[in-house]
């Protein structure tokens, strides 16, 4: 008998705090995977903010700064230049990159800095109990827009993409959307993972994943409803894959796909 | 090493301080009257390979402290008055976390967007948290360049000593002003105190470090505040700093911080030539303040000369515990007190 | 020949969302009947000669609740 699929060492061996069914979880796994298999649990560090990322730093078995809302890619762009030849990873939700955050997450991502911003939307606000967010979409419903985003009548904007604007920055060099709704595209978010931690670790960046996570509990849905809604609804909107790649590393090909 | 005495403004001497001090990382962002500050870092922190960003907001710069300080690293921004504003969930996150890390504040006029010119209205931010919880940091206040430049240089020991961040608090004359300072020597990176708490640098470290100040159960919280507030109380007792002048057979003693206080020095001395006996008292920490020398003076008259509406003189009232008489002579929105205006005042007061 | 694989679920870590039935290709889970210790209804094995070690379930588990082996 060989074991094929166990858990990883640098995520803790205990139970989460996520509800049953959220991306966090299938996350979190994707990014210890690949620091076990890059070796690199010993110089990792993770910047963990407010959200249900508050918790993020219970799981992962290596150090870790929480910092205020919005501010993960500043103290993040810090943490890098003190310890460039640790792997930084940026892990934010769709409020703290997309709306207190969105300077910080800009400007950083413009600078080129070498950390690499894990994205987790899940298109609402999940720890405050369900309000509107900058990737709400259109009709969407939250406890701050309780007759569906309205844009128009309402003046509650539209939801934004933001791997699409950040690619205009001359600072971003990988820019890729995954998604944790299905085993494909897990293994598809994983492999982009992998190629913007070893895009840091050379050198490079600004590299940022963006990943579509199910949220059943702020959705109203029981969790296999919220992956259907992650393929229904946000996936024809917020479109999976490569959006920018601009790495030494990557050929003709791969780029060629990204625009 | 030979000292070399430089004549220095204000701004860039304590950037050269911080500099020998071992700064490894500033983050700023413009705002006058501290431009030149930024400026000096700029062109040193690049020149030694140092870390230098400038920022896109005084918000993001404190917290690009607040992460380079999570890993160990000497850093330090600085601002003035509405920059400091953005600052205060940074900084009460850093004293949550109990993260070292140095702020300076080139004090201006407000409230608001105020005026460019020097102040002393942001005591109370200073000095009682000004952003949320329970918390106090260390608050030097300088009052010529040397002294700048000097409290700049030990603001970094003191904020890696006791684990909290630490404000120079001047303002923008100091800040601008030109005056002769000597410098102090290059700190040697060996002497610097160790930080095992902080994230990064693993090499085998069985445990994990988290630099955090969430603290979600109450029973627990509480202790750690307790715990922190006992640290508190040591600073009490082995920090406060002050300097005094002809206080003992003094009739009236000016007390004043910062600007103030050298204007009060000049006021003083002229008093003196006319006999009249006046003293000055001048605290140099203003947390910890050091309450039990003021307490010591109780019963002597007081005249606090203040660039505000009256903020610092609360804190004489309050530890003179009600036996002095505490008058106050305040000017603000820019405006400098002057010698002959302090001088007339003493005169009114004594009668004389 | 096909392969043949062996899935293991940690009961008191897994928490019912029942995305790994989902996901499996061969049906080899299903919902148990009888709650953990936390409240939740896991997956579990019923068919455990259909499974071929694909990792699917492994791969949407947000708890890391799963194990897979190749036979």
């Amino acid at each position: 008998m060989e074991l094929l699929y166990g858990h990883p060492k640098s995520l803790k061996p205990i139970q989460t705090k996520y509800c049953p069914g959220c991306g966090h979880g299938v996350i979190h796994r994707l990014i210890t995977e690949v620091i076990d298999e890059m070796g690199l649990q010993q110089k990792s560090v993770i910047l963990n903010p407010v959200g249900c990322s508050i918790w993020a730093s219970i799981y992962f078995d290596f150090d870790s700064v929480q910092v205020p809302h919005g501010r993960t890619p500043a103290g993040a762009t810090a943490v890098k230049r003190m310890l460039p030849d640790h792997l930084v990873i940026c892990y934010q939700g769709d409020g703290d990159l997309a709306a207190i955050g969105t300077a910080e997450a800009v400007h950083a991502a413009n600078r080129g800095e070498k950390f690499t911003t894990i994205f987790v939307n899940n298109a609402i606000y999940g720890m405050t109990g369900g309000q509107m967010a900058p990737t709400t979409l259109v009709g969407q419903k939250a406890t701050t827009a309780p007759y569906g985003r309205d844009p128009v009548e309402a003046g509650m904007g539209y939801p934004i993409r933001v791997l699409e604007m950040l690619a205009t920055l001359g600072g971003t060099r990988y820019l890729a959307r995954g998604a944790v709704n299905n085993a494909a595209n897990t293994r598809k978010t994983k492999q982009y993972i992998k190629k913007a931690f070893e895009a840091q670790m050379r050198g490079e960046g600004s590299t940022m994943v963006e990943i579509l996570s199910q949220c059943p509990t702020n959705w109203a849905m029981d969790p296999v409803d919220s992956v259907g809604w992650v393929e229904s609804d946000m996936i024809p909107f917020y479109k999976l894959g490569v959006v920018k790649d601009e790495l030494s590393g990557s050929n003709e090909e791969s780029r060629e796909a990204a625009k | 090493m030979a000292e070399e005495k430089r004549l220095m403004k204000g701004n860039e001497a304590m950037g050269e301080a911080a500099v020998r001090a071992g700064c490894d990382a500033y983050f700023g962002y413009p705002i006058t009257p501290q431009n030149e500050l930024t400026a000096y870092m700029a062109r040193h922190m690049l020149d030694k390979k140092r870390v230098f960003i400038q920022a896109e907001s005084e918000v993001s710069a404190i917290n690009m402290v607040y992460g380079a300080a999570a890993t160990g690293a000497r850093a330090m921004t600085s601002s003035s008055s509405p920059g400091i504003s953005l600052k205060q969930e940074g900084i009460s996150y850093a004293c949550g976390a109990d993260v070292p890390l140095v702020v300076i504040n080139v004090a201006r006029s407000g409230p608001g967007l105020g005026g460019i010119s020097p102040a002393q209205g942001d005591y109370f931010q200073s000095t009682r948290g000004g952003g949320h919880g329970d918390y106090y940091h260390i608050v030097l206040a300088p009052k010529s360049v040397q002294e700048a430049a000097d409290l700049t240089y030990e603001a970094f020991d003191l904020a890696d000593q006791w684990r909290m961040p630490a404000m120079v608090l001047a303002d923008g004359m100091i800040g601008q002003m030109m005056e002769g300072v000597v410098l102090p020597q290059p700190k040697d990176p060996a002497t610097r105190i160790a930080k095992p708490w902080a994230s990064g640098n693993r090499n085998g470290r069985k445990d994990v470090n988290h630099v955090d100040s969430t603290h979600l159960v109450p029973e627990e919280f509480e202790q750690t505040n307790i715990a922190r507030y006992k640290r508190y109380d040591e600073m009490k007792r082995l920090l406060p700093r002050w300097e005094e002048q002809h206080v003992e057979d003094a009739d009236l003693i000016l007390t004043a911080y910062g600007t103030s206080a050298r204007v009060s020095l000049g006021a003083m001395q002229m008093a003196r030539k006319l006999g009249l006996k006046v003293g000055l008292w001048r605290p140099i920490t203003l947390w910890p303040f050091p309450e039990k020398r003021l307490g010591e003076l109780a019963g002597k008259r007081f005249l606090t000369v203040e660039m505000s509406m009256g903020q610092y003189v609360e804190d004489v009232k309050l530890y003179t515990h009600g036996k002095s008489e505490v008058s106050f002579y305040g000017r603000c929105g820019g405006m400098i007190p002057t010698e002959e205006d302090l001088l007339a005042e003493i005169r009114r007061i004594l009668k004389k | 020949m096909a392969t043949k694989g062996k899935t293991e679920i940690d009961r008191e870590r897994c928490k019912g969302c029942l995305l790994c039935i989902r996901a499996c290709p061969t049906k080899v889970l299903a919902a148990d009947v009888e709650p953990n210790s936390w409240g939740y209804y896991p997956s579990r094995v019923v068919a455990p000669e259909k499974c071929i070690a694909c990792g699917n379930c492994f791969a949407v588990c947000p708890d890391v609740a799963i194990t897979v082996y190749k036979l």
